[in-house]
Formats: structure tokens, C-alpha cells, sequence
């Protein structure tokens, strides 16, 4: 009992839910806006990685942090538009595609990276984003500490959030965009392209999994490990589902998993002894698979989600 | 004048040959721009890669030991592919039947000599079924998508490993090494030539290989996976046992994924530990796919991949070229056969038709 | 007089599909305040040349044009769904284009507003509060499509055309999801809209709705345009003659003679009110020898009815006995072996495996049986065999036995469904939409294979949206709605406004208990 209060007690673990959860909202975003379309875009896990390697190494080559944002977006919206090639013009298979695209992010991420710095012993460093401080908000005790000593990117990820809820239920391109995950027939007997909309949501939201692997680089940590992305963009996937496809859920659906992360975290520093380490690894994974089970069945799945389309004939 | 796309009324062996070839082929090709970027010379990279894949008697049982557990893992996605399960957990399935052989295999159990071999196969071949059967049960009972499941229990079973040999697994000859106590002499595959690595775990991915291919040419059940396959609804209506027929589907894609879990223990390296694998059930999906879902297919794929890999590890040693160049090669030829796979459903014409009045 | 020029013309519209002439040469004029009907058989090619006049589609020869703001008629780019709704033609498809999870205010903004706007909601939502009023098509435009009942559906579809100012307003067969009685309501609805000038066309196959409703026919037949007539003029006779063509035997039925009841449903209750599925206390018994018709409303049950005789459902209340045994879980395998025959409500989705040959098809149903495989091994020379006979005993027209199945027209498929489900002379029958979608041709043959199975002892039940069907084929009515099913009694006895009012949920007048 005093193990929980004195995890729950620190300012330090609210912050660092925070910053775990930061990188899922991204990515947690960027698919829910691809499959909100109609499209499962598996290449997620990859992206993740792009994103992480580009930005970090424009970084590194002198872009700055902002240049190297938008390098990491670029990055993913390229491997976003291959995708969207493949499943929407192309009508091939989406979860092999999908695949395929992790397979060559993360592949060329690697090479790339180790061709450009062949001989280190440790992975070289940048100076990554550094807190941001709101003046009176962060004076706050406790609270300032915990919740308002968040990076650039944590704020972007918030601001973000607004927006795609904004877009998505406010806007006639977020109608158009819900409508042809639905039912693709309706958005083309009103005139529109089922195949823009498609591609244009696949390469938004690949842009957006780009900024969480960009997060772990140049804001949680500051250089570029192999593996580091570990399954994060495979749990963003499960979180979606457990969101409803909604960015508010979203929002909070990472917050609770940063929650239990860090939880996990300084748990295994109070009772590492007894119990070994890697049994807390475990936890997020399965975590995220109960997640999804439990939400599976009621899931009110965009119902063109996964289902081939072919326009009415054309020649 | 125009391109048109007429759907194909259907694809000979020779078109589908042709695309795989050429999937490979096409990868390796695109693969000269990285190295050119890398600073080296394509045509002596690729020369350097052949000579490393086969190039000399030990390159080639080199490739073909590579190829032993990519045959196996290859044909466990392509038999669940045929019946549109998604298993992207061979990784995991592998992990947890080499485990299983270590379990059984190390001394902890009691055995005749002579058992040994089947037992290990059999638990590992179990040990990886339930790893996928269990997943397949939450789909049918909760509609969860295998695919995430299947994939995050990757890194489960990674860490479960991980844990179990720095613990009660754990050699207390290895200095301080985490790996597992090692199998038993009778538990260990033979080598096929002496001296060289090649064992008798390539028999038994052959083996598979032709047992799955007269099972779904041959029998009721390989009948039953493709109706379920191809139209789920259908043989539903048709009387065809989905359920069941996916569950048997699970267990034999895992198990053979088990079984190359099973041959790198008890063929390479006769411990387990966490480096066991370099992702042999990814790979393994690049081979069911190159392959059309064949299984004969698959022991042609995986020899492909495995040349790649190994001609690549040669290569890179020579020229300082990252060897991650065989992954790339890998996740193009993937893309590759799939672009091709579009050809194999249309047929490009050119229209040349009068123009409308 | 000189004729005014047309709202909308078609000249010469000619598409084929590889090999098959779709439409020939159609020219087609429409003015203004007409309703046309578009009469023709399935297949004739009815919807494909409204496709191609909604753009859906692009025509390989000839020209749609519409008549524009300075009274003359242009030419509209070929293709474009956009162009044709720019032009002022709206289409009410026969599977709805709406999307479900949206209500069915944003389904009539959808696409009328810039994307990369704020939208008006508020100005939208009086603009159609006026149409509303205007036509009378009444709907609650707040509710999530999903929600909506087929007839409040089809009014949002209609809304939509109208909100866009559709001056043309196309329907693909409108009354297929409706009961008689909703059917005069859009009746009434569409001359109210061709009196304020709007012009209509029509699709249907029911020639009885053509003559109620329009001021003009064109039949077409096998993708040309057979004739045309104003309806004042028209004689039934020699409209079906044009629909059809060659004369085709009418399918006879003679009495039947009901003998034991084989497959019976006792106070059966299956799902929640409100599910498509759901059925309350619903009784009846199939009894060989005799056909029973069930008509209704699609959507009212009748997927129940069919998920419970196919063996995809158990009964969540009460009973159902196959020849006195009573059954307790669902298992469409035990039902086939033990001599029900299915015919699936959509044979692409259910009833095929299109990558699979038609020989492997016909065998699907008893693969495990010894005719067809010894200890777990195929016996492909007796599938074979078998598909050949089956091949020419139904005249499944096919490249052959190894041919894939999703290179066979709707008709063929049908029929190798028959050959699938009648070789082993099954006791009882469910025919579910039996002839959806095939020409005169192969409606007849179907309809005289379910007769002659009847004739030979066999229980049938025949579900279908067709009146026509059922009174062709049915000794006897039942009538679904709502889940309740109501036994009408002989055939002989009723007519289609009795059969009506009953898919409608009232009963008709001679029902009711006399005091």
C-alpha cells in the first residue's frame, strides 16, 4: 500500500505517464484517421521507426528540431502514400501491404542509419526538446511539476488531438472522411473521390505515426537505438479499437497506458527483487491485448474497414 | 487509344512462376541504388553475395541451414494464409517450441535415448500450436483481431524466454552468459555432411513441405481450408465446420513454426537463448508469399531468402556494406509479389477502339 | 405542336462488357413533369444505362445530353457522378448509398459542401425543412441512418437528390423494399414532384407499378430498346409481349396434395425486437408435398426463418422438430445429411466459393460422404463424375467442370446451386429469393425444378419479395411482419391487396373476429 502511494505521490511518475503516453497519441491518431477511412495501415510499427531514424538525423545533421519534425512527418507521409498505392489504387491486400511497409521502413531506417554512421561504439547523441515552462501553470506545486513540464511535442500531441476532432466532426471533410469508411458507394454518388479521400487520410495519418517515433528521438530520449520502438506501433493499433475511433478516447486511452507503464516501471523498482524484471515488461503487451479483447465484440467498426472497393466501372 | 484492366479468367502455374521470379529478381535490382549510395560498386556487391550464398561447399550448407527454419516458418504462414488467418506470430511460436525442446530435452525428463528426437519434435510442435490456437479461440469468442494479438505476443514470448533462462533455465556453465542449459547429445540433430552445419533439420522442413502439399491437394481438410478461405460465408452455408477447421489450421501453422524453433536448438546451437532467432518468423512471411502460398514453393523461397541473408552477411564482411541490405532485399520482394499479384488478377490491354460518335 | 425540347436525351448509348452488349443503341428522350418508366426483364439492361447517365459508368458510344440554364441541351462529361449531379440528375440506387453511421442530415450535406470549409449545417437543415414540406416526404433527420426503417431510407435518398435541385430524378426498382401500400405512398410523392416539373425516371420490372404510376413505358429487351408507348395507350398484353419476346411456356401448378408434416416450428422466438432476425412465437409446419409461400417485406424476419431451416441458428424459445426429432443446436451440416436442401438468400456471398471449380462447388455440401472420400482423401474422379451429370441434368452453362465458379452468370450459378441441393432428392426445400436477378428463361426453369421436387413428396418453403413468384409457385400463404408470422391459407383464396395489407402488419377486413 505505502508502494502505491509513493509511486502515485511523485510528481515525477505523473510527468512520466505523460511523456510514455505521448508517442501512442501520435500514432494512436494517425491510425485511427486511416482506419476512420476504411484502411488498415499495418505499417504502423515501421513508421514508427522512420519517423524515430529521419528526424533524428536531421537533427543530427544540423535541420534543428522543428526541421527535424517535419522531415520525420515527410518521412512517414512518403511511406504513407506507398501504402495508400497499394490498398487504394491498387485494391492489394491490406494487412500484407501493410506488413510489407513495415518491413521497408524499418529495413531502410536501419541501413540508412548504419551506413551513415558505420563505427560507433555508442550511439551518438542531440540536444533534444527541452521541457517547456508555462509561466504561473508550471509554479504550481505538485501539479506544475507533474503535468506542466511537458516538451514541445506533448503539446503538439494535445493541440493535435483538438484538431482531428475538430476536422472529424465539425467539418465537411471530416463527414466525407467518417462517410467512406462506412459505405464508400455513399461518398461517390454525392460526387466525391473515395479514392482522394483514402489517400489523403492514409498519408495524414502516416505523417502523424512518423511524429511518434520522431518523439522517442528527439524528446523522451536523444539518440537513435535499434529496437527501440519495440511494438509500441502494434499497441497504438489495439489502442484504437479500445478508443472507439474517437480522438478524445484516444487521448485518454494513452494516458491510461502511459499510466500503467510508468506504474509498471517503478513498481518493478520497489519489488524488482522478487519478482523479475521482465514480468513487468509483459505487462503493456498484455495489457493491450485484454484491452483489446475486451472491446472487440461491441467495436463499432467502420464498417468498409478492410472491405476491397471498386469504383462503378470505369472503360 | 487507352490502357484498360480486364480481371483475368485465370493465372497458369507459368505467369504465377514468373511473377515470383521475378519479385526476386526485381528486389535485388532496386537493392543497387542503396549500395551505390552506401558508396559501393552494385555489380561486384551482388558477385560477392552469390560467391557467399554459394559459392563454395560451405557457403552453400551455410544457405541451407539458413534455409532449414525459413522453410518451416514459411510454410506455417502460408498454410494460414490459405485460410485467411493472419499469423504473424511464428516468432513467438518458434520461441516457445524451442523452448519446449530445451524443457523435455535437457535432462529434466526421463527418457529412453531413442525418444528423444520425437519427443522434443512432438512438444515443440505443441508448444507452438497453442501459441496460435489460443489467439484463433479470442477471435472466435471475442472477434479480436489475431493479427495485433498475434504480434504483441511476439514480445511476450521474447520476454518470457528471456526470463526463464536468466532464471530457472539458466546454465551455470556459461559464465554468467544468459542462455539456457544445454540439450542433451541424444536430444541433437545429426549433422547431414560432417563438418559442415547442414542437419537433419532440413529433413524435416522437406518433409513438412510435402506432407502439406498432398494435404491441401489431396485430402478433405485441405478441401475444407480453401472453402474457408476463400469464402468464409460459404462454406458456412455449405456445412463446412468453420470453427473446427480454422482451430486444425492454428494448430498445424504454429506447430510448424514450433518445429523451427525446435531445429535451431537441437541443430545450431543446442541452448536456447534470446538471440535464437533474427527474425525467422518475419522472414518467414516474405517466403509463404513469394511462394503464392505453395509449399512447394515455400522450400524454394526460403532458399532464396536464406541465400540472401548469408550472401549478404559474406558480402558486408568484405566490403563494409551493412548487411542490412538483406532486409531490404527481403521487404521489396514482399512489395514486389504483391505489386505482381495484381497482374496475376488483370490483364493489361490496349484499347484500340474508335473513339465515341 | 412542336414538341418542347427534352429535360434530359440519350442518343445511341452503347456499353458492352467483353463480350456482352449491355445496351445497343438506346435513345431515350425525357421532358419535363414526366414520369418514364423503364420496363425490362433482369438482365435487359435497365440499370446499367442509368449508371451511365449518373456517370457511374462510362458509355462506349453515344451522348447523354441535359438541358441547360439557356434553354439549350449540353453535352455531360461521361463519368462523373459530379458532373451528373452538377447538371441537376439525381439517382435513388437500389441498394441505398447512404452511410449508416451518419444521421440523415449530414447524408443529404454530404458533398454539397467545400471540403476544406466549415460547412453549414443550420442553413442546410432549413433548406430541407422546406423540400420536406414541399413533397411530403416525411423523415426524422437526426437519427442515425441505421436507425431508419427501409421506407424512411428511401425518403432521405429522395431528400438528397432534391436538395442538390435535381431536376431528373432517377429510381431503381423503389419498390422493391416496400409493401404495396408504402409503394402508392411514393407513388404519390413522385406525381406530386412531376407536377412541379420535375422529371422521373422509373426502373422497374413490375408491370402492374408502370401502369399505376407513369405517363410514358420503354421496354427494353436483351440491351435494346424493344418499344415504346404512352401509358393511356398501353395494353398489358402487349407490353409483357415486348418485355419477354419469344413466347415462354407459363410454369403450370397443379394442386398439391399435402401429406405429413415434415420440419414444423412451435412458438418459436429467436433474437431481440427490433433485430432484423428477430421472430416471436412463430408457428408453422412444412408438410410434404406442398409449397409454402412466405411473403413479406425484406427485413421483417424472413433472414430468421431462413437462419433457422439452414441450421445457422437454434431457437432462443420454443421448438422446431425434423421428422419428430427435435432439434437443439444449429449445425447446417446435420440438416443437410439428414435431407433439408438450402437455397441461400445471396448466392455470390453464401451460396459459392467463386475461386473454387464448379465440380468442387457441386460437392461442397458432402464432401465427407462416401460417395465423395474415403478416410479424409478426396476422390476426384467421383467429383467429377458427378459434376458432369449434374452439369447436363440442369444445363449449367460453364467452360466445364473445372471452370471457376465466378465465371458463371447469375442464372448458372442458381441452377448449379439446384444441381447441388436437388441431386440427393432432399424432403425438404427452402428456396430463399429463388430467382433474384435471372432472366424470364431461367426463372422459369427454376421455378419448374421446385415444382416437380413438391411433385415427387418434398416440403418446400419459398421466401420471396416477388408477389408474382409466390403466386405462381405457393399452395399456401404466410405472411411475415414485424417477426410475427400469420398463416393466410390456400392460395386460391387470396389476392395481392389481402397478401398486401398483411406484409403491412393490419389485417384484412374478413380476419377479424365476427361479433
Amino acid at each position: 500500500m505505502d508502494v502505491m502511494l509513493d509511486i502515485f505521490g511523485s510528481a515525477n511518475f505523473w510527468a512520466a505517464a505523460i511523456r510514455i503516453a505521448t508517442p501512442l497519441i501520435f500514432g494512436v491518431l494517425g491510425a485511427l484517421i486511416c482506419e476512420r477511412a476504411g484502411v488498415l495501415n499495418l505499417g504502423i510499427e515501421g513508421i514508427f521507426v522512420a519517423g524515430a531514424m529521419a528526424g533524428w538525423l536531421a537533427v543530427y545533421l544540423g535541420a534543428g528540431l522543428w526541421g527535424g519534425v517535419l522531415v520525420a512527418a515527410l518521412a512517414g507521409a512518403m511511406f504513407g502514400l506507398l501504402h495508400a498505392v497499394l490498398t487504394v489504387i491498387l485494391g492489394l491486400s491490406q494487412h500484407v501491404s501493410g506488413i510489407g511497409i513495415t518491413l521497408l521502413a524499418t529495413s531502410v531506417s536501419y541501413f540508412t542509419y548504419r551506413t551513415a554512421l558505420p563505427s560507433v561504439t555508442s550511439p551518438p547523441r542531440i540536444v533534444p526538446f527541452q521541457p517547456v515552462t508555462i509561466p504561473g501553470l508550471t509554479d504550481i506545486p505538485f501539479i506544475g511539476p507533474a503535468l506542466f513540464s511537458q516538451t514541445p511535442l506533448t503539446w503538439l500531441a494535445v493541440a493535435l488531438v483538438a484538431l482531428v476532432a475538430f476536422v472529424l466532426y465539425r467539418t465537411p471533410l471530416g463527414l466525407a472522411i467518417r462517410a467512406v469508411g462506412d459505405n464508400p458507394a455513399s461518398v461517390e454518388a454525392q460526387g466525391l473521390s473515395v479514392r482522394g479521400l483514402r489517400i489523403g487520410a492514409i498519408v495524414a495519418g502516416s505523417a502523424l505515426m512518423a511524429l511518434g517515433g520522431a518523439f522517442l528521438t528527439m524528446s523522451a530520449f536523444d539518440a537513435f537505438f535499434f529496437g527501440m520502438v519495440n511494438g509500441r506501433g502494434w499497441i497504438c493499433i489495439a489502442l484504437v479499437v479500445f478508443a472507439s475511433w474517437q480522438p478524445g478516447k484516444a487521448l485518454l486511452g494513452a494516458l491510461l497506458f502511459g499510466a500503467f507503464d510508468a506504474f509498471q516501471i517503478r513498481l518493478q523498482a520497489e519489488i524488482g527483487q522478487v519478482v523479475p524484471g521482465q514480468v513487468f515488461l509483459m505487462l503493456p503487451y498484455l495489457l493491450s491485448i485484454l484491452a483489446l479483447v475486451l472491446v472487440a465484440r461491441k467495436a463499432d467498426y467502420p464498417r468498409a474497414l478492410l472491405q476491397p472497393w471498386t469504383k462503378g466501372q470505369r472503360h | 487509344m487507352s490502357l484498360r484492366l480486364d480481371p483475368r479468367a485465370d493465372a497458369s502455374i507459368g505467369l504465377r512462376l514468373a511473377v515470383s521470379f521475378a519479385s526476386g529478381l526485381v528486389a535485388l535490382l532496386i537493392v543497387a541504388i542503396p549500395v551505390m549510395a552506401a558508396g559501393g560498386n552494385p555489380f561486384s556487391a551482388y558477385l560477392l553475395m552469390a560467391q557467399g550464398a554459394f559459392g563454395s561447399m560451405f557457403a552453400l550448407s551455410e544457405t541451407l541451414n539458413r534455409a532449414t527454419p525459413l522453410i518451416l516458418t514459411g510454410l506455417a504462414a502460408a498454410i494460414a494464409f490459405r485460410a485467411r488467418l493472419w499469423n504473424i506470430g511464428a516468432e513467438g511460436q518458434l520461441y516457445m517450441g524451442a523452448l519446449a525442446a530445451v524443457l523435455v530435452g535437457s535432462g529434466f525428463l526421463q527418457l529412453p535415448p531413442a525418444l528423444m528426437i520425437p519427443a522434443i519434435m512432438i512438444a515443440g510442435f505443441l508448444a507452438g500450436g497453442l501459441m496460435m490456437v489460443v489467439p484463433t479461440i479470442l477471435k472466435q469468442r471475442f472477434g479480436a483481431d489475431e493479427v495485433v494479438i498475434t504480434l504483441l505476443l511476439n514480445f511476450v514470448v521474447i520476454l518470457f524466454v528471456q526470463m526463464l533462462i536468466e532464471g530457472p533455465l539458466k546454465d551455470p556453465l556459461a559464465m554468467g552468459w544468459p542462455q539456457s542449459v544445454p540439450l542433451l547429445a541424444e536430444a541433437r540433430f545429426d549433422k547431414l555432411i560432417p563438418r559442415l552445419r547442414t542437419h537433419w533439420g532440413l529433413l524435416v522442413g522437406l518433409l513438412a513441405a510435402i506432407l502439406l502439399w498432398l494435404m491441401v491437394r489431396k485430402t478433405v481438410l485441405g478441401f475444407e481450408i480453401k472453402a474457408v478461405g476463400e469464402n468464409k460465408a460459404a462454406a458456412r452455408f455449405a456445412g463446412i465446420p468453420v470453427d473446427g477447421t480454422m482451430l486444425k489450421v492454428a494448430l498445424i501453422s504454429g506447430g510448424l513454426a514450433g518445429l523451427a524453433g525446435v531445429g535451431e536448438v537441437a541443430g545450431v546451437k543446442f541452448y536456447l537463448s534470446a538471440d535464437l532467432s533474427p527474425g525467422f518468423g518475419y522472414s518467414g512471411i516474405v517466403v509463404a508469399m513469394l511462394a503464392g502460398l505453395s509449399p512447394i514453393g515455400s522450400v524454394l523461397a526460403a532458399i532464396f531468402i536464406a541465400a540472401v541473408f548469408v550472401g549478404a552477411d559474406s558480402m558486408s564482411r568484405a566490403t563494409g556494406i551493412s548487411s542490412y541490405i538483406a532486409d531490404l532485399v527481403v521487404a521489396l520482394s514482399l512489395l514486389c509479389v504483391l505489386v505482381g499479384s495484381f497482374f496475376l488478377r488483370f490483364r493489361l490491354i490496349l484499347d484500340n477502339r474508335k473513339a465515341e460518335a | 405542336m412542336t414538341k418542347p425540347i427534352p429535360l434530359l436525351s440519350l442518343q445511341n448509348i452503347t456499353k458492352r462488357f467483353g463480350t456482352l452488349t449491355a445496351n445497343d443503341a438506346i435513345s431515350l428522350d425525357l421532358h419535363e413533369g414526366e414520369i418514364l418508366a423503364l420496363l425490362g426483364e433482369n438482365g435487359a439492361g435497365k440499370t446499367t444505362l442509368m449508371n451511365i447517365l449518373f456517370g457511374h459508368y462510362v458509355q462506349d458510344e453515344g451522348i447523354v445530353s441535359v438541358l441547360g440554364a439557356d434553354g439549350t441541351l449540353a453535352p455531360l462529361p461521361p463519368g462523373s457522378p459530379g458532373a451528373a449531379l452538377g447538371a441537376g440528375i439525381g439517382m435513388v440506387h437500389q441498394h441505398f448509398t447512404l452511410a449508416e453511421n451518419l444521421s440523415g442530415l449530414d447524408n443529404i450535406r454530404l458533398g454539397t459542401e467545400a471540403l476544406l470549409s466549415f460547412g453549414q449545417r443550420q442553413a442546410a437543415r432549413s433548406k430541407i425543412a422546406n423540400i420536406i414540406a414541399e413533397s411530403g416526404l416525411e423523415v426524422d433527420l437526426d437519427r442515425r441512418v441505421d436507425s431508419l426503417t427501409v421506407g424512411e431510407k428511401q425518403r432521405v435518398e429522395i431528400l438528397k437528390a432534391l436538395y442538390r435541385d435535381a431536376r431528373v430524378l432517377i429510381l431503381d426498382e423503389p419498390t422493391a423494399v416496400l409493401t404495396p401500400q408504402e409503394a402508392e405512398g411514393l407513388f404519390v410523392v413522385l406525381r406530386r414532384l412531376a407536377a412541379n416539373g420535375l422529371g422521373v425516371i422509373f426502373i422497374s420490372h413490375k408491370l402492374g407499378e408502370v401502369l399505376a404510376v407513369s405517363h410514358r413505358i420503354m421496354v427494353l429487351r436483351g440491351g435494346r430498346k424493344a418499344g415504346e408507348l404512352t401509358t393511356a395507350d398501353a395494353d398489358r398484353r402487349a407490353i409483357a409481349d415486348l418485355m419477354v419476346g419469344k413466347a415462354v411456356a407459363e410454369v403450370k401448378r397443379s394442386r398439391g396434395n399435402p401429406g405429413a408434416p415434415l420440419l414444423s416450428l412451435n412458438k418459436v422466438s429467436l433474437g431481440k425486437p427490433g433485430q432484423h432476425m428477430a421472430l416471436h412465437d412463430v408457428s408453422f409446419a412444412l408438410k410434404s408435398g406442398e409449397v409454402i409461400g412466405l411473403a413479406g417485406v425484406s427485413g421483417n424476419g424472413q433472414t430468421g426463418i431462413a437462419a433457422l431451416i439452414s441450421g445457422l441458428a437454434v431457437p432462443d424459445a420454443g421448438t422446431m422438430t425434423l421428422f419428430d426429432q427435435p432439434i437443439t443446436r444449429a449445425s447446417p451440416r446435420d440438416l443437410v445429411q439428414r435431407g433439408v436442401a438450402r437455397m441461400p438468400e445471396d448466392r455470390q456471398h453464401d451460396g459459392v466459393v467463386g475461386t473454387m471449380s464448379v465440380a468442387d462447388n457441386i460437392a461442397m455440401e458432402d464432401i465427407r460422404s462416401p460417395g465423395l472420400s474415403r478416410f479424409g482423401l478426396l476422390d476426384r474422379k467421383a467429383m467429377r463424375a458427378r459434376a458432369k451429370a449434374a452439369i447436363a441434368d440442369y444445363d449449367v452453362r460453364c467452360p466445364g467442370p473445372d471452370a471457376e465458379a465466378r465465371l458463371l452468370s447469375g442464372g448458372n450459378v442458381q441452377k448449379l446451386i439446384l444441381a447441388r441441393v436437388l441431386e440427393r432428392e432432399p424432403r425438404i426445400i427452402l428456396a430463399n429469393q429463388p430467382t433474384r436477378g435471372l432472366d424470364i428463361g431461367a426463372q422459369s426453369e427454376v421455378h419448374r425444378r421446385i415444382l416437380a421436387a413438391r411433385d415427387r413428396g418434398a416440403a418446400v418453403i419459398v421466401i420471396s419479395e416477388d408477389l408474382d413468384e409466390l403466386f405462381t409457385l405457393a399452395d399456401r400463404f404466410l405472411v411475415i411482419h414485424a417477426g410475427h408470422v400469420v398463416d393466410a391459407g390456400p392460395a386460391e383464396t387470396l389476392d395481392r391487396s389481402t397478401i398486401g395489407l398483411l406484409m403491412a402488419g393490419q389485417s384484412p377486413i374478413r380476419e377479424t373476429m365476427a361479433s
